[in-house]
């Protein structure tokens, strides 16, 4: 990282932000100070509620209508807070830019990438069309976009989630900032493109010499970026000091539970005498775009091709891959969720191509917990009613009594107070809506549970206890998982045996320590530093530069 | 996108055809007939009646009859208007429908995207309370309400504007409000829920961040967006509005099509009904198809091909 001089261009002192609900109103900042030097990296990280990305809202005058805000944010002395908007505009957009987490809808999906960057160099810059025009393109080959003029011309839809965070970049950059707030910028990405933007970052930073603010949960990318970090919970700065201070010697409790954080721990594989539970060869899945008789020929999708697994009793099997690579699809066509081709045999009955009806007998055995536990859970029911919906059509002889200590006993299992089974999921937090999603699966009795992102919406801390749950009703029950989901370190965590998936195939399998630990394909190899070794990949890709 | 539209209005023959079957059947289902009076006719009138409109053969035959006839062109003579052909009939009063309409679309249009965007902009606020109570009871209250006492107030009481008729600038002022009232309510409150919804999406959240200005962010990135929902409503809305109002028609005496409408069905008048059916049924078919391309103009995202 680059020497940084001492002079502070971005100050923030006691701001709070409160936000009036129905509720009540609710302090998401509750009195933080922060500066920004010239030039420096700073990592303000913090989990989910605690308050980070409300300080830059509220510093740049981008709070919901709902907020409101006090104290004191100064940008090279002039203050920011209560400032006309007009003044505002001059600073914001031209001195200090921001990035956001969602590229897609970060961007105006109505207009040109041209337009989009083109419109604050005209209003702050006070460029010509034609010469606005020439400054895009030129930001466009800035941030390695490939083919940058035909680019100019795409919409944002056009374009890979990759591709329009290197837009929002450019953008960033027209007006050569002071200051770039980036918010998690990367959290939507892949990991190898999170590299690569992260790569372009520091790059940019280098040749440019503006700070950047970086917000993130992410303490990887912390250590691997920062040269500063602020530490938040709950509306307020915990820890703040040189991020190699606080990776080696964190002071407070909070910091060093979120370092603690981190999954750890392995599974040792199931020998070849367990039994097996499913057995699928050479699954296919394709999906036809439909033509119509009006709207032309159709086309075909192959989502999964010829990908096949063996899932042994009390053996969980990892399936990762990046967004598109169809291991989602591959979990739910081994449940017969979606129609495929192939050949799945569940305990020596194969089930392939069975209808609704036909595996009804079998969806108990074989259940399935999802990633999102807000959308997964219907609100108009309750906790109890939610876990025991499943008993009442595959044990419908049990009694209303019997059915309620079933749900005591599942929710007990998967550490949730019992008494709280007659409260609505909206009642409660993410990582207890997951739970519930497991109890509801538990409460079956299952043998398989195909478990699709189970953990990603989820902060760390709250991972790790869904992950020290999940092993231990493993262990309780001699459950077989097929563990489905983009974080390396999630599956390099729980599961015994991995598979890579890349544009639906196979790219690797293995025992999770030699796939891990000894990737063979070039694919999985980047994948792994980019999950693991961050920092050397940036560090790489700075060497490469010069 | 040509060929788009292409394929799409031959797909509506089908469709037309349909439309003209069911309605031809379910008219001859109805009692009565044509020449069903007060006074019955004589027998022998009534049968040279019936052979000249071929109202003496079987159904399917008439069926048949009509549907060549109508591929000809010809929508047939009225059995009512004995002088007049289903053509000269909807040939005069189209003409007054659209134009009615159509202006009453327009001032819609306008005043309720204006009303609905600062409603948007002021939300929660008495600016916002009073667009939405105005909206309320513009949807609200029927327009033979509406139509009777706009009459009276501007046409009688204060001389201002005429009661009725069709035949000057002025006169089209009071039918023209009747009409649009209840689309500047639906239109105002449309524009208002996309336009909140808009005005807090990400992508206006970055135009703020880069320091756009106001109307900018508003106009530029809000309006086109918060218009999508709207462009799908006004399908079906202009095609309604352009083929006239019964109501509207019958209280301020308009030349329109709307009362025919009506007055053909009641009075067994076939063709009549039939050719406003058809009438209605093209407009909903084209102004379908104006939206959908309307959308693929203001939204990249959709495309025919």
């Amino acid at each position: 990282m680059m020497k940084q001089n001492e002079e502070r261009i971005f100050d923030i002192r006691d701001i709070r932000v409160t936000f009036d609900t129905p509720d009540g109103a609710v302090e998401a900042v509750r009195g933080v100070d922060m500066h920004v030097n010239a030039g420096e990296t700073v990592a303000v990280v913090g989990e989910s509620g605690s308050g980070k990305s409300q300080i830059m809202m509220a510093a740049m005058g981008l709070l919901a209508t709902n907020g409101s805000v006090s104290g004191s944010v100064t940008y090279r002395g002039q203050e920011l807070i209560g400032l006309p908007r007009a003044k505002l505009n001059r600073i914001r957009g031209a001195k200090v830019t921001m990035i956001f987490q969602e590229p897609m809808t970060s961007l105006d999906p109505l207009y040109t990438i041209e337009r989009q960057i083109c419109e604050p160099i005209r209003v702050h810059g006070g460029l010509s069309a034609s010469a606005a025009r020439k400054r895009a393109l030129e930001l466009l080959k800035l941030v390695h976009i490939p083919d940058p003029e035909r680019r100019l011309k795409s919409y944002p839809h056009e374009l890979s989630g990759g591709q329009r965070q290197r837009v929002m970049i450019a953008m960033a950059l027209a007006n050569d900032p002071d200051l770039l707030i980036a918010d998690e910028p990367t959290t939507a990405l892949d990991v190898t493109i999170q590299a690569e933007i992260l790569g372009l970052l520091a790059e940019l930073q280098k040749k440019l010499g503006m700070a950047i603010l970086f917000i993130t949960h992410d303490l990887g990318i912390v250590e691997a970026f920062a040269d500063r970090v602020y530490v938040m919970q709950k509306g307020l700065v915990v820890e703040t000091g040189a991020t190699e201070d606080i990776f080696q010697r964190p002071q407070k409790d909070y910091t060093k539970m979120l370092l603690a954080a981190e999954p750890e721990g392995h599974k040792p594989p199931v020998g070849n005498d367990q039994p097996v539970l499913l057995d699928a060869r050479d699954m296919c899945v394709t999906f036809t775009i439909k033509g119509g008789f009006l709207s032309g020929p159709g086309y075909e999708l192959k989502a999964v091709q010829n990908v096949g697994l063996t899932l042994r009793a009390g053996q969980t099997i990892g399936i990762v891959g990046e967004s598109g690579s169809g291991k989602s699809t591959l979990g739910r066509a081994l449940l017969q969720l979606l129609p495929s081709e192939g050949r799945v045999v569940y305990q020596g009955t194969p089930i392939q191509g069975f209808d609704r009806a036909a595996m009804r007998p079998y969806r108990r055995n074989l259940q399935m917990v999802f990633q999102d536990p807000y959308g997964s859970l219907s609100p108009r029911m309750t906790v109890g009613e939610i876990i025991t919906e499943g008993l009442l059509v595959h044990e419908p002889g049990l009694s209303a009594r019997e059915r309620d200590r079933r749900a005591i006993q599942a929710l007990e299992e998967v550490g949730l107070d019992p008494s709280m089974r007659n409260r609505f999921p909206h009642e409660f937090s993410g990582g207890q809506r997951q739970r519930i999603a497991i109890a509801r699966a538990v409460i079956l009795k299952p043998t398989v549970i195909v478990l699709d992102e189970p953990t990603s919406a989820l902060d760390r801390s709250v991972q790790k206890q869904i992950i020290t749950l999940l092993r231990r009703i493993q262990e309780s029950h001699n459950l077989s998982f097929i563990f489905i989901s983009h974080d390396l370190a999630v599956v390099k965590a729980l599961s015994d045996y991995a598979i890579v998936m890349r544009s639906g195939t196979v790219v690797e399998e293995g025992p999770t320590s030699e796939v891990f630990d000894n990737p063979q394909s070039d694919y999985t190899k980047d994948l792994m530093e980019a999950a693991f070794n961050l920092r050397e990949v940036l560090n790489r890709q700075a060497a490469a530069r010069v | 996108m040509l060929g788009y539209a292409v394929r799409r209005l031959l797909g509506a023959i089908p469709t037309l055809f349909l439309i003209i079957t069911f309605a031809f059947f379910l008219m001859r289902v109805a009692p009565g007939g044509p020449f069903d009076r007060e006074r019955t006719l004589e027998a022998k009138v009534l049968e040279n009646l019936n052979r000249v409109f071929h109202l003496d053969k079987p159904v399917w035959e008439q069926y048949l009859y009509y549907l060549g006839n109508l591929a000809r062109g010809d929508l047939g003579p009225s059995f009512i208007y004995r002088d007049f052909s289903v053509q000269q009939l909807l040939g005069n009063g189209l003409p007054v429908s659209i134009q009615l309409g159509g202006m009453a679309l327009l001032v819609a249009l306008l005043i309720g995207s204006v009303l609905g965007t600062i409603a948007a902009l002021r939300q929660n606020s008495w600016v916002d309370y009073s667009v939405i109570a105005v909206a309320t009871f513009g949807i609200t209250v029927p327009n033979f309400v509406v139509a009777p006492l706009l009459s009276l107030v501007f046409g009688v009481w204060l001389s201002l504007l005429p009661a009725g008729g069709w035949n000057s600038p002025e006169s089209m002022v009071l039918p023209v409000i009747t009409l649009a009232l209840p689309q500047v309510a639906i239109i105002a409150r449309l524009i208002r829920g996309s336009m909140i919804e808009a005005l807090r999406s990400d992508h206006v959240r970055t135009a703020r961040a880069y320091g756009l200005p106001q109307r900018m962010i508003v106009i530029v990135h809000a309006l086109r967006a918060a218009c999508l929902p709207v462009i799908s409503y006004l399908g079906p809305a202009a095609a309604a509005l352009l083929t006239g109002s019964v109501v509207v028609e019958t209280i301020f005496g308009l030349p329109g099509i709307g009362r025919y409408f009506v007055q053909g069905a009641l009075n067994r008048d076939y063709t009549l009904v039939m050719g406003t059916v058809i009438i209605i049924a093209v407009f909903v078919v084209v102004f379908n198809l104006i939206v959908d391309l309307l959308y693929a103009a203001l939204d990249p995202r959709v495309r025919y091909d």
